[in-house]
């Protein structure tokens, strides 16, 4: 439900999440060390042609970039006033380019899979004390909380709402705060009484 | 690691991305990224849960974002957004959470004006300090440049420091041995 | 058997229960009384989630002091409010925490957790969003958490009190059909004809311990 992921069977499906991420690592740096704009514009559409190859539409990079446009016209039109419009679409366009490949990663790798991906590589770190069962539980409980801090704001919004307080953010921080703390140490009871030793 | 510490940095965490479903402010006419709640939740993991678990909180909830959960205001998230023009300014959150936990350790409980010094430093200008060299570098814009564009976001940030530090002193009221 | 043997408790200055002595070794009981009684403190005590002041709570010879983990083996708790029981953000993810800390197999726990969503009419739930569940399936489920640990006995704080009226007669229902011992601390005192023995908390201290007919209108009288 809470994912990114879009469902699908491509090559870029089935690759691990560990080598996408080095792949993604090696093009960013690339991106950022080339200095050329028909490079940069060689690269996007590259990246583009991707997109296809992944069973992902064009309306999905598109909604990648969406959310970007404004500080891409910002960064742009500053670019062009200060340094000329060459430079202005060599950097917004590496920019899309950037963050249209860190995209397909996303779109094709499933969350839990590069979350076990991240636990797995955190048991390297095991010698500095990390212990991964417990990044495990980490997550999952900040998984499961999310949805309950939604609907403890929920509720508390509209029980504000009826003495006329909605609008005011302390009204509404206060109580949740309080009640987030609450249920932390309710829930750290109930995780030791399910037999949980840290 | 005690499972309360666990809980709490699930929970700091939860709260960061509980606090992107705010409905954001938006303002100059959306010429810039709209101001979300979402700091707030930075600043108070550090000032509530303290330095360790405020920054693992955040650690936590940074390596969410990237592994493709769409848990930064307006449901973005994934790789994208970190590589971007904002994505300084998310890397820092944990270091900031840290910074703040260990500054408002260091004199729990202070008065009013103190705290939202200790948040202001490290949820305001340390954030700054790391969100902008990053946003220059990603845009070639120059340090000056991307300092100017932040000036708008100042007043919502120190907005947020009030609220953080109103609700941090309110919880360590309610919870003196948290 | 748990025996509870003059256990005080108190938070620093504030004294929550004091001098108790009880041997609970009825199949049902229910500890009533107002908020601020004591009794979820009392309820807490069992299982060990609460060390006493003074005294010693013992559950079948086992000290909750010395024998912390073998008694919450034995003694399952449930809250009052599911949200703050269920840990994991899927059904059968939520059921297999109990059991991996206690070392069951893979096999194990797949039947068991087959075993009680069919005993509870949720098994096409078994890959569910827990927040997506109704308030009475989401205690089902903290009750199904606990119960397949196998424990002995099941001590539920005011499991009820945040239903409405269809769901606290499903869930009554349920607890009603357990095998194991139950200790109950309730507000809804409609539900506890049945029980073999009914305590009165009131101010951290035991003020009626009798047959339900007997001490519920005791109580009832003594807050009105």
């Amino acid at each position: 439900m809470l994912d990114l992921y879009s469902p699908g069977t491509s090559p870029l499906h089935r690759l691990s999440p560990g080598p996408k991420m080095l792949v993604l690592m090696i093009g960013a740096t690339a991106l950022f060390l080339n200095e050329s704009l028909p490079i940069t514009v060689g690269a996007l559409c590259g990246v583009l042609l991707l997109y296809p190859v992944a069973q992902l539409t064009l309306k999905q990079a598109w909604q990648q970039i969406r959310p970007l446009l404004w500080i891409f016209a910002l960064f742009f039109a500053l670019q062009w006033w200060f340094s000329g419009i060459a430079l202005a679409a060599y950097v917004v366009l590496r920019l899309a380019a950037l963050i249209l490949l860190a995209s397909l990663v996303t779109l094709t790798t499933r969350s839990s899979d590069m979350i076990e991906t991240m636990t797995w590589a955190l048991g390297f770190l095991r010698p500095l004390g990390v212990n991964p069962a417990k990044v495990g539980l980490a997550i999952s409980l900040a998984l499961r909380f999310i949805p309950v801090l939604a609907q403890i704001a929920q509720e508390v919004r509209e029980a504000q709402k009826a003495r006329g307080l909605e609008r005011s953010v302390l009204a509404v921080a206060m109580p949740v705060a309080i009640r987030t703390i609450k249920m932390a140490d309710d829930i750290s009871d109930a995780i030791e009484s399910r037999g949980y030793r840290p | 690691m005690d499972t309360k510490s666990i809980v709490y940095i699930a929970l700091f965490a939860a709260l960061t991305a509980a606090l992107g479903l705010m409905p954001p402010i938006s303002f100059a006419g959306l010429a810039l990224p709209p101001i979300t709640a979402q700091s707030l939740g930075v600043m108070l993991a550090g000032a509530v849960a303290g330095p360790r678990r405020g920054g693992l909180a955040l650690l936590l909830f940074v390596a969410l974002v990237a592994a493709g959960l769409p848990l930064l205001a307006g449901g973005r998230g994934g790789i994208g957004v970190i590589l971007g023009t904002s994505g300084g300014f998310i890397l820092s959150w944990p270091i900031c959470a840290a910074v703040i936990g260990i500054l408002v350790a260091k004199a729990p409980n202070a008065g009013f004006v103190p705290m939202a010094v200790s948040i202001a430093l490290g949820g305001l200008v340390l954030m700054y300090a790391v969100g902008i060299p990053w946003m220059a570098f990603v845009g070639k814009l120059g340090l000056m440049k991307s300092l100017t564009i932040m000036v708008a976001y100042i007043p919502g940030d120190l907005v947020k420091v009030v609220l953080a530090t109103i609700v941090a002193r309110g919880l360590r009221r309610a919870y003196p041995n948290l | 058997m748990i025996e509870i043997t003059n256990v005080s408790l108190a938070y620093g200055q504030r004294t929550v229960l004091r001098d108790i002595s009880l041997t609970l070794s009825e199949r049902r009981i229910a500890i009533v009384g107002a908020n601020g009684s004591g009794k979820s403190s009392f309820a807490r005590l069992l299982n060990g989630l609460l060390l006493p002041s003074e005294g010693t709570v013992k559950v079948d010879g086992l000290d909750t002091r010395s024998h912390g983990k073998d008694v919450r083996r034995k003694v399952g708790f449930v809250f009052q409010n599911p949200d703050n029981q269920i840990v994991f953000p899927v059904v059968e993810e939520d059921l297999a925490f109990g059991m991996k800390n206690l070392g069951f197999t893979k096999d194990t726990i797949a039947a068991k957790t087959t075993e009680i969503l069919t005993r509870y009419d949720m098994l096409d739930l078994r890959e569910h969003p827990a927040h997506l569940l109704s308030g009475g399936q989401k205690q089902l489920l903290a009750i199904s958490g606990v119960l397949v640990m196998d424990p002995a006995y099941v001590v539920l704080d005011e499991p009820t009190t945040l239903l409405d009226l269809r769901n606290k007669r499903r869930i009554t229902r349920a607890i009603d059909a357990l095998d194991q011992t139950v200790i109950i601390a309730s507000h809804d005192l409609d539900l506890l004809g049945d029980y073999d023995r009914v305590i009165v908390f009131d101010e951290g201290g035991i003020v009626a311990d009798d047959v339900p007919g007997k001490a519920i209108p005791f109580y009832v009288n003594r807050m009105s």
